[in-house]
């Protein structure tokens, strides 16, 4: 019970310096909000963009947490599910059913790529582990545009094209939907992780595999739930993205890259980090869009300015803004 | 020793042997190819001293052949400089450029060091894009002149020897036994006296300098031209790849990788099932994926296997010897 206890601590350890620069970050967008409309309006639609950040950020520190590894792969297993999706309402599948079976599949896929691919290299090394995940990269991408084509392919928008006006600011009902399935996606997920037994062995396993699997918890069956959910999550990513970028192979390559910037900011070990380093990653990009100056501003530097931050983050607050510091062994 | 001395000798110089000679039978076409695997081959041997030997991992070295590749088609397209001459150019600037990278990444550690890298790997070709006015945004830059397949092949076999030499000299000393020491543990090579950041960097470095020539290279088989979207994230992670397929660690498993990595695509779209450009992908994943579940050390490690496992017949038969 006292090991526990300390866990929850960790998980949700944010110094106090952060929570009060998040706070008073909160204000100053607040107060940007009320008092522009454009700024209010960038705010909205960079939370959404910023959610979907913060999903994709979400299943990469569960893979990370679960087996010590970045997914290269997990933009590309959110495309491939993204297609599944689409197969479904070709064949007739309403919107909303297509979405349900395909968080299904997804689960499936997801468990069967960590028992085939991952478990047989995953006690060799970092970069055996990377270049596998690269591996499915590749050939991810290649059976998708084998089976579907390159070209774009469009679904029907699941939330309708109508715009909702509140004072002078129009605020589209893709957005907020894209918003809230994806905030509910993540607190179903917090939920599953706090309260349920199955989340209690899974963080057990991912903590301490040794012990938890001398308490009686099947620890490679909770890693392999683990990369499922991640896949889950990456199918929902991937189906919110869909309406912004319509469907084609490369849609998620750079929400993934994104998301990188994402789980780094928030400590690749933070699920809390993760989400939060999104929404913030999401509105920061794009009020540094509109209102930098032209020169840095401009769409062609929005990668690599979110990776700027990405390498700044990495060298002078390497655990991000919710890790905590690891002590290494000799 | 000796015989095994002997034997890699030997190895070297059938490879040798058979550059030349096809270098005289092949069609101009299949120079050309023959080319892009030299090319291949320097990129890889620099990834692998990188990776293989000093045990730091980058997924970001067609960064540091889209620094190569500009060097080569900026001076020749604005100075005229003679092709040859910018290959040394471009080697000691993507060395500084390493040196550069390699000094923040004393800080990273694996996945880490990963990310760090991928990071520049998608952002370096985003910067022609900005800065168009001298590098000519997306649809790129051409050097003045654009050599033929002949002496693209001779220049770069003739490269990937002295690469070959160089990387052979630097990893059979000090130097290299540092680098092993680092990969092997960074705590027991600091305790020995092993300066981690002036080996660690210098790897880097090293690293990058071949990257960079191998860009130089592969902008003038791309008809001389320097584009953005050539230089693109798979660019790096085939290079990744082609040293993962050759075994990380091993200076001769290089030529696998590079042929595996410059003939794939050609072999492929040939090829009765998959003969589509999107079935190539196919076939380059699942074969790296395969590499790494089943020969954990590369094609190297599998021949070094065969090797120990012949020997120890030999040795237990006692009629030999």
């Amino acid at each position: 019970m006292l090991g526990l206890t300390r866990k929850t601590k960790v998980s949700t350890g944010a110094s106090l310096p952060v929570l009060a620069g998040l706070a008073a970050a909160a204000v100053f967008l607040l107060i940007g909000c009320l008092s522009s409309d454009t700024f209010a309006q960038q705010t909205v639609a960079g939370l959404s963009q910023g959610a979907i950040y913060g999903s994709l950020a979400l299943a990469l520190v569960l893979i990370y947490r679960a087996t010590e590894v970045i997914n290269f792969a997990q933009g590309e297993m959110a495309m491939a599910t993204t297609y599944i999706a689409y197969q479904l309402t070709l064949w007739h599948v309403t919107y909303w059913l297509a979405f349900f079976l395909t968080i299904v599949i997804a689960f499936v896929l997801g468990v069967v790529v960590y028992g085939v691919l991952i478990r047989p290299v995953q006690h060799r090394s970092v970069i055996a582990l990377v270049i596998v995940t690269v591996g499915m990269f590749i050939l991810i991408d290649g059976l998708v545009t084998w089976k579907w084509g390159a070209d774009l392919k469009f679904m029907a928008a699941p939330f309708g094209n109508q715009v909702y006006h509140a004072g002078g600011v129009a605020f589209s009902r893709q957005d907020l939907g894209v918003l809230l399935i994806s905030i509910l996606s993540v607190i179903l997920l917090w939920v599953l992780f706090q309260f349920t037994k199955l989340g209690l062995a899974m963080r057990a396993a991912a903590l301490r595999p040794a012990a938890a699997a001398l308490v009686g918890v099947r620890v490679d069956w909770m890693l392999a739930v683990g990369w499922g959910l991640a896949a889950v999550l990456g199918a929902v990513a991937g189906l919110m993205t869909e309406p912004y970028v319509f469907l084609q192979p490369s849609m998620m390559q750079a929400i993934l890259l994104y998301s990188f910037a994402a789980a780094v900011l928030g400590g690749l070990e933070s699920p809390a980090g993760a989400v939060i380093g999104g929404l913030a990653l999401g509105v920061f990009l794009n009020l540094f869009g509109q209102y930098a100056p032209r020169d840095i501003g401009s769409s062609e530097l929005r990668l690599p300015v979110a990776f700027a931050l990405l390498l700044v983050i990495l060298l002078f607050k390497p655990t991000g803004l919710f890790g905590r510091k690891q002590v290494r062994r000799v | 020793m000796t015989r095994g001395l002997a034997t890699r000798l030997t190895a070297i110089g059938i490879v040798v042997a058979i550059v030349v000679l096809l270098g005289f039978t092949m069609t101009d076409y299949h120079r050309g190819l023959g080319a892009r695997v030299g090319i291949y081959f320097i990129a890889i041997l620099g990834l692998n001293i990188l990776i293989g030997y000093t045990g730091q991992i980058s997924i970001g070295h067609g960064a540091f052949m889209a620094i190569g590749g500009y060097t080569t088609a900026i001076m020749s397209n604005y100075h005229h400089t003679n092709l040859i001459a910018t290959l040394p150019l471009a080697f000691a600037i993507t060395f500084v450029c390493g040196v550069l990278v390699g000094i923040p990444s004393l800080r990273f550690r694996g996945v880490y060091l990963a990310l760090a890298t991928f990071a520049l790997a998608v952002s370096v070709p985003q910067l022609p894009l900005k800065w168009s006015k001298w590098t000519g945004g997306s649809n790129g830059i051409r050097t003045h002149t654009t050599p033929g397949n002949t002496w693209l092949y001779e220049v770069t076999w003739a490269c990937v020897g002295l690469a070959f030499v160089g990387a052979w000299l630097i990893l059979r000393g000090r130097t290299g036994r540092a680098f092993r020491s680092i990969r092997d543990s960074e705590i027991a090579a600091a305790s020995s006296g092993v300066s981690l950041p002036i080996y660690k960097t210098l790897a880097f470095g090293i690293s990058a300098a071949f990257a960079g020539v191998a860009g130089s290279l592969f902008v003038l088989v791309t008809n001389g031209f320097a584009q953005p979207n050539e230089f693109g994230v798979t660019l790096s992670l085939q290079i990744l790849i082609g040293a993962a397929v050759a075994g990380l660690g091993s200076l001769y498993g290089t030529i696998v990788g590079a042929l595996f990595v410059g003939l794939l695509p050609e072999l492929s779209s040939s090829a009765p099932l998959i003969g589509s450009s999107h079935g190539q992908d196919v076939v380059f994943g699942a074969i790296v994926i395969l590499v790494m579940l089943l020969l954990p050390n590369g094609v190297a490690g599998l021949l070094h296997a065969i090797d120990s496992r012949v020997k120890s017949a030999i040795k237990s038969d006692p009629t030999a010897s």
